[in-house]
């Protein structure tokens, strides 16, 4: 055979790369568009604000279902932000580069990579036997919070570094101590930058299901206090479908889900883009 | 309070919230090797890891269906990825006009974002019927691969694009100012410098993929069984522990910890390789 030119490779390689990106974006349309498509008939108000009436038909709303993922997702946030901000606040400010630096930031890098089964196994042990909090919400939102620590700290470290250097000199130089320059000048800069961090870990916890599996119960009744069971929204979906076999009632969940999820990216994406644009226009 | 006792108190605090994640990963470590090890002790390292035969009832306790359920799938699901991925990655970081970058990239992000229970559904609801018509039940080694390929994709495309766009653009220049075509400059010049990270994106992707775990559960059949081909189905040890955690008491219980383990162990493995090569490779570059 003989040897292909370039130019006629590159028109291939060009086809095939072309081709990499329409499949890549016709899964997301095929799943999304599916979702959507069998999922938005079975919306309405009244699926929203009825509780899920259980049996093998799967009748019913969603009710209890959002408010359990709403108390799940609060409670984790209560714990969250303030040891994440805590973690991210000392590596951008405080941490000199020494082994106890490296440590800290290897397990923040390893923890990122465990799989969600094994922060479920965990806190199943600790949480729900060790500490008897059964399966309950505290549960749940602890073990979320395991979970979600990393990227957490490494969303708020990264808003935080991106502070320029001239605010702190700045405030420094005033005479203020380091903490009030933190509190006072670094951290009101990078509010956006941290908000869009919050937001990011409320989209991992809404979509997270393994962990919660294990630790939350599964229960569709109304939560009543920190230490009853719930179901997310995205454990419902798999109930649903696994259990009760009611698919039209698991799409128009994953239906809410997915919207959901657009809604969040799409804050994400214009917070960032706002704290960029901020942080360029201040240098 | 003065503001030098507020200053130092911060401190301490913003300390100990650093040390909160060491503390985590101790604990992690601790508990599951804590629950795991009397099921090593009373069935036998090589029993456990090498037994074919998981029978909770009778007290057979072998995970090698298991660990070959999930080497299999993640296998498969590479082999689809990888091209994918890579293809897609250079279009973003090389070929794609602004315009279409501004599509593609939220669409990447997006299947992040998707949860893994609505993959689950949606390969339950239409690649399983789907495969049940070329052969077997549907629920397969097949459906679980493709269903996990989509969930691997992100994590290859954006850091091959990453590595991609740190080559230093006088490589680019140095190879198109010879006379290569942009294609020969990609595959000669761009994709061998960004090596290390492409490597890194796939090992972190086969760190997801064998993590993964409601998705598999709900589209491989959960059979403990060998896949003797892509249409049978399998069970994966994420599916092993999610599947019986509930009910599991006693030596069941740890062994299913021992499972985790495992896991564990393996996932600590591949991000270790993952971070080595990735520093490897920015050393390299911040060299040149």
């Amino acid at each position: 055979m003989a040897k292909m030119s370039p130019k006629t490779t590159q028109r291939i390689a060009m086809i095939g790369i072309w081709g990499g990106g329409f499949i890549t974006v016709a899964i997301l349309l095929v799943v999304i568009g599916y979702v959507l498509i069998q999922g938005i008939p079975g919306l309405s108000l009244d699926f929203l604000l009825t509780p899920p009436q259980g049996g093998l038909s799967g009748e019913g709303g969603i009710s209890t279902v959002i408010v359990s993922t709403f108390y799940l997702v609060g409670v984790t946030l209560v714990v969250l932000v303030p040891v994440g901000l805590g973690a991210a606040i000392y590596l951008a400010e405080y941490a000199s580069n020494n082994r106890l630096t490296r440590l800290i930031r290897y397990a923040i890098e390893t923890l990122a990579g465990v799989p969600s089964i094994i922060f479920g196994l965990f806190g199943f042990v600790l949480f729900v036997t060790v500490l008897h909090f059964n399966f309950s919400i505290l549960s749940g939102a602890l073990t979320l919070v395991c979970l979600l620590l990393p990227t957490m700290i490494r969303t708020c470290e990264e808003a935080i570094k991106s502070v320029p250097c001239s605010h702190r000199e700045a405030a420094l130089a005033l005479g203020t101590t380091r903490w009030q320059m933190i509190y006072r000048v670094v951290l009101p800069t990078a509010i956006p930058g941290i908000i869009t961090a919050v937001i990011l870990c409320v989209g991992r916890a809404i979509e997270e299901t393994a962990c919660l599996y294990v630790t939350l119960g599964g229960s569709a009744a109304m939560p009543s206090s920190l230490l009853s069971g719930g179901r997310t929204l995205s454990l419902h979906v798999f109930y649903l479908a696994m259990e009760t076999r009611a698919f039209d009632k698991a799409m128009a969940t994953g239906a809410v889900l997915i919207i959901t999820i657009i809604i969040i990216n799409t804050l994400t994406n214009l917070l960032s883009q706002r704290f960029q644009k901020k942080m360029k226009g201040s240098l | 309070m003065s503001r030098y006792l507020t200053d130092k108190l911060a401190r301490y605090t913003v300390f100990t919230s650093a040390t909160v994640s060491f503390l985590i990963l101790l604990a992690i470590a601790i508990f599951i090797f804590k629950d795991g090890l009397p099921a090593f002790k009373e069935i036998g390292f090589i029993d456990f890891i090498f037994g074919t035969v998981w029978r909770p009832g009778q007290e057979q306790y072998g995970i090698l269906t298991m660990i070959v359920g999930s080497t299999v799938v993640t296998i498969w699901s590479l082999l689809l990825a990888i091209p994918l991925g890579i293809a897609c990655a250079i279009l973003l970081a090389e070929v794609a006009p602004f315009k279409v970058r501004q599509v593609l990239r939220p669409a990447v992000e997006l299947l992040v974002g998707i949860p893994s229970v609505v993959y689950g559904l949606v390969g339950l609801v239409l690649l399983v019927p789907a495969i049940r018509e070329i052969g077997g039940n549907g629920f397969s080694v097949l459906a679980a691969s493709i269903v996990l390929m989509a969930m691997v994709l992100p994590t290859i495309i954006s850091i091959t694009e990453d590595s991609i766009r740190a080559v230093p653009t006088s490589y680019k220049e140095g190879a198109l100012a010879l006379g290569a075509t942009h294609w020969q400059t990609i595959r000669q010049v761009l994709l061998p410098t960004a090596r290390s990270g492409i490597v890194a994106s796939i090992v972190l992707g086969m760190g997801r993929a064998v993590g993964e775990t409601m998705a598999m559960i709900m589209v491989i059949g959960n059979s403990i069984v060998f896949p003797k081909s892509i249409l049978d189905p399998a069970r994966t040890l994420t599916g092993n522990i999610a599947v019986e955690i509930s009910y599991a008491t006693g030596i069941h219980e740890s062994a299913l910890f021992a499972t985790g383990i495992v896991l564990f162990v393996f996932i600590v493995l591949l991000n270790g390789i993952a971070v080595i090569t990735l520093k490897r490779g920015n050393l390299g570059q911040n060299v040149a």
